[in-house]
């Protein structure tokens, strides 16, 4: 088990090299020169020098890269073209903002996706779990941001029952756990969650039909155990396969949130990137999708780590 | 995503009578196909959008492009403009059959392209093996450590919108998936005895390729490359959305949403109506999917 977690978290580094390359790459698909933003109009020839010397942008590019990731490993991820503040002191107020949306958008869609993959998978075949199967292959065709407005449609406007968008009159900095406060992540995390509610509950609802069709279901049962003994065994069986549905989920909120973000106008990542992109802040770009698709990547260790410690017939050596 | 087929589960009909087992796999998914009562429905659906889309000029009751400041957020169920008129007085019911054509256009395209470049390299890395496959597939585990959207939105974002670019970033983000699927069949394939066989009579590389790796992989990558279309028209209308795929004034559904998403409190109807159809063209290209999985599910 041991061996297994270190070989994983060493076969990271390579995918991690691989993702920061691509960030650094980003800023160099770019049309134009990524400096084109902070050199004035008219610049003589040796201000533009003297502008790109002092960006490190006149190196060839495997040095530019050695220097950026060089700074980035020490947590420079450089300075905000349209703010001058560090990256860094933007991104991570920001991450903390998805982070709690992501959270709620967890515990909604997780919740609504086993209740009902359980309950379909328990009756497969019967008329409720084609009513389940269809809802939840509403959650995962429907356009999220498309429900964000509509929610705010039925909820905001013409209820008035919730706020339609932002954080609070404090923003994120008073956000706490009062009505207050979590009335504003209501509808967004709602939102968020449909998508991995319908996945959730199709993939739950395979595994749990497919247990049930096991033998030693038949053995359970037949030894006289009461219904919920069998359910422990059941959920125990297809908890992994479960997990690593749930894991890939979770991380494909936090670039799902992008979306939803803009429809609440919800200060986080995806603002973040949103505005960095129609303003051409590059490094801002840069650090806000570097930094994301780094918490991906751990995710996506921890799940997998997760994933071999509930079920010991995974065996990776 | 092993999805097993769930939505038309029940549904496919028992085969009647005593059938040809030579009948080929092809013809067999396509009768199951037009027996499921429910995928044919959403293949209708499908149809008419897309007949809409391309006779778009014949159908659309009135320009797409023109506008009027006196027509201004005309609620839909007027006598004349029937789904009413946007936040520049253009007719929404001409726009959504017109904006058939590049939401469909932006959607399908990188799912198409990415299905030709994902099985070619998974086919590839899966067959050669070695030192190829380690480089092919190390390539796409990067790509594949970035979550979808973020992807989509961070290539777009930095080449700018457009139509070429929105189906490049999608066409990238599709391509690891389709290529991990390809990969992990054609290694089974090479594996297999009968194409041991096939090289022990000496058959070219190239020979087995084409007459044994590619139909067995087809059917896995097809079968996943379906379930993509739905994803694919979502993010692409989601990209539009964000102000980063199609440029005002052509009419897309995402687009329009987005245009429209200032109108939400004055005319909330209006401002919701796009993207209904985003949601019927996902929700019925993923039934569809779901029923060509059952349909090729031999066990069934």
């Amino acid at each position: 088990m041991l061996v297994y977690v270190l070989r994983r978290m060493l076969y990271t580094v390579p995918i991690a090299i691989g993702v920061s390359l691509v960030c650094f790459a980003l800023i160099h698909l770019a049309p134009g020169d990524p400096l084109s933003s902070i050199i004035p109009e008219g610049a003589s020839p040796e201000t533009v020098a003297q502008i790109r010397t002092a960006y490190g942008f006149d190196r060839p590019l495997p040095v530019q890269y050695l220097k950026w990731l060089g700074h980035v490993v020490t947590g420079d991820f450089g300075t905000s073209i349209m703010t001058r503040r560090p990256v860094l002191s933007e991104v991570l107020p920001a991450i903390a903002n998805t982070l709690t949306l992501a959270a709620a958008a967890v515990i909604f869609g997780f919740l609504l996706g086993c209740i009902f993959g359980v309950v379909s998978g328990y009756v497969a075949g019967t008329p409720t779990d084609r009513a389940v199967t269809a809802v939840s292959i509403t959650g995962v065709s429907i356009p999220h941001y498309w429900l964000g407005m509509v929610l705010i449609v039925i909820f905001a406007v013409n209820l008035n029952l919730l706020p339609a968008t932002g954080m609070g009159e404090g923003g994120s900095g008073s956000f706490g756990f009062g009505w207050d406060s979590l009335q504003y992540l209501i509808l967004p995390a709602l939102t968020l969650s449909v998508i991995p509610a319908g996945i959730i509950a199709r993939s739950v609802r395979g595994t749990v039909a497919e247990v049930r069709k096991q033998d030693y279901m038949q053995t359970l049962y037949a030894k006289g155990l009461p219904g919920r003994r069998v359910f422990v065994h059941v959920v125990k069986n297809a908890l992994p396969a479960v997990l690593a549905v749930m894991g890939l989920q979770l991380a494909q909120l936090l670039g799902g949130s992008i979306l939803v973000e803009t429809v609440f106008s919800w200060p986080g990542t995806g603002f973040l990137l949103n505005n960095a992109i129609f303003t051409r802040d590059l490094p801002m770009l840069q650090g806000t999708i570097l930094v994301l698709a780094m918490f991906f990547v751990l995710i996506n260790l921890l799940v997998d780590i997760l994933q071999t410690a509930v079920d010991p017939r995974i065996k990776r050596a | 995503m092993s999805q097993t087929s769930l939505a038309t589960a029940g549904s496919v009909a028992p085969v009647k009578g005593k059938r040809p087992v030579t009948r080929s796999f092809w013809r067999n998914v396509l009768r199951r196909l037009l027996q499921d009562r429910f995928t044919m429905v959403c293949f209708g659906v499908l149809m008419l959008i897309i007949l809409a889309a391309i006779f778009a000029p014949l159908i659309a009751p009135h320009d797409p492009y023109r506008t009027s400041m006196a027509r201004r957020l005309i609620a839909p169920g007027d006598a004349r403009y029937w789904l009413g008129t946007d936040e520049l007085g253009r007719d929404l019911l001409s726009r959504l059959i017109y904006g058939g054509r590049l939401s469909l256009f932006t959607g399908f395209t990188p799912v198409l392209l990415a299905t030709l470049i994902g099985g070619a390299l998974g086919i590839i890395a899966g067959y050669v093996g070695g030192a190829v496959n380690m480089l092919i597939m190390r390539v796409i585990d990067v790509f594949y450590a970035f979550p979808s959207v973020l992807l989509a939105v961070a290539i777009s974002g930095v080449l700018g919108a457009g139509i070429g670019n929105t189906i490049l970033s999608l066409t990238l983000v599709f391509i690891p998936p389709v290529a991990r699927v390809a990969e992990s069949v054609a290694t089974q394939m090479r594996a297999q005895d009968f194409v041991e066989a096939a090289r022990a009579t000496g058959a070219a590389n190239w020979r087995i390729v084409t007459a044994h790796v590619v139909p067995n992989v087809t059917g896995p990558i097809l079968s996943y490359a379906s379930s993509l279309i739905s994803v694919s028209i979502v993010l692409a209308s989601g990209l539009s959305f964000l102000g980063l795929g199609i440029t005002p004034p052509e009419p897309e559904w995402g687009l329009m949403l987005n245009t429209l998403r200032q109108a939400i409190y004055v005319a909330p109807l209006n401002a919701v109506i796009p993207g209904a159809m985003i949601f019927i063209t996902s929700m019925c290209f993923n039934l569809m999917s779901d029923g060509l999985r059952s349909a090729m599910d031999v066990k069934q």
